[in-house]
């Protein structure tokens, strides 16, 4: 059961991120050309793939409790910010992520910037498609190392890291536009909800507590997040419909690409 | 020395985000959970509900901001 569990959260966490990175590479590659944007999405992959090959086989060599409690607490972290920020949208306090409009804004900065063709390389569609994917790959590295908690966890969240990049490659490929059909914000919901399930199953076993009825209790904690959650939206989607209640947080003015 | 700083700010944003409420009140969470479990109480109860309390401090905190 909970290896299902930690194949979709994995598999739907990389997809979400990929999907991001992919807008990133479109808008370059479609305005100054694809040659110079796929060398920056290799160059990422080569250094996301050796952060992973040093990264991994030390984190085996880690106590499976002191392990436990890094991976719990990384994975709540990021948990509880994304679920954050996806109750945020889902209440209005936060402008919803929108990938046509993030890749119509790339395309615009993509045709204005300067173009620095040295060593056959354009310079600004190396550096945007890396950073793009480097950072959002990043993000993909450490959910697929916070599996870890689990014995043989790694192995299956880089088998659903990897069914989710092909499946994204290949949508991308097909339709040459951003994914915007992706319901981006709900699945980014079910993202946060599941890392904080995992985070705190972890995180609490991690720290010597012991869970009644074992893996099992995954499900309930699960249930009990969403409600929460589902709970919040309903109680801020009401606060903010009162008179007094102000305009919606800008996109932009809180960090981070969750 | 500007890279440091670079990549010290990258992992505060990465690991700590928006709220650095959330990232201390775990911290508080695992030695609440590790000092109930060394005395053989009951710990496993914490978490979640830290989690979850952590969650609508945060939301309270930045709607706070825009409800004024």
């Amino acid at each position: 059961m909970s290896i299902t569990f930690l194949f979709l959260a994995a598999f739907v966490a990389c997809a979400v991120e990929m999907v991001e990175a992919l807008t990133i590479v479109l808008a370059v590659g479609t305005t100054r050309g694809w040659r110079s944007a796929l060398i920056g999405t290799a160059a990422a992959a080569l250094s996301l793939a050796m952060i992973i090959a040093v990264l991994g086989p030390a984190l085996t060599r880690v106590p499976i409790n002191d392990l436990r409690l890094l991976v719990g607490g990384l994975l709540l972290a990021f948990g509880l910010q994304w679920l954050r920020k996806a109750i945020l949208r889902a209440s209005g306090y936060k402008a919803l992520h929108d990938e046509e409009t993030i890749f119509a804004n790339e395309i615009e900065h993509a045709r204005t910037a300067a173009g620095g063709v040295r060593g056959g390389l354009d310079w600004y569609s190396f550096t945007l498609s890396f950073k793009g994917v480097f950072l959002e790959g990043l993000e993909v590295a450490f959910i697929v190392l916070s599996f870890s908690g689990r014995r043989g966890g790694v192995a299956v969240a880089a088998m659903a890291a990897a069914l989710a990049l092909l499946i994204v490659l290949a949508a991308g490929v097909l339709v040459r536009a951003p994914l915007a059909r992706v319901p981006e914000n709900t699945l980014k919901f079910a993202v946060g909800a599941m890392l904080t399930t995992f985070g705190v199953f972890w995180a609490a076993e991690g720290a010597g507590a012991s869970w009644p009825g074992g893996d099992t209790a995954l499900l309930a904690i699960l249930a009990l997040n969403l409600l929460a959650s589902l709970t919040l939206v309903y109680v801020l989607r009401r606060r903010r419909a009162l008179p007094s209640s102000a305009s919606v947080i800008a996109a932009g003015t809180e960090g981070g690409q969750h | 020395m500007r890279y440091l700083v670079t990549f010290a700010r990258f992992c505060w944003e990465f690991i700590v985000g928006d709220d650095w409420i959330v990232a201390a009140g775990i911290v508080i969470a695992f030695g609440a959970t590790g000092l109930l479990a060394h005395h053989h109480m009951a710990a496993w109860w914490v978490m979640p509900s830290a989690a979850l309390l952590l969650l609508g401090i945060s939301l309270w905190r930045a709607t706070r901001r825009t409800s004024r």
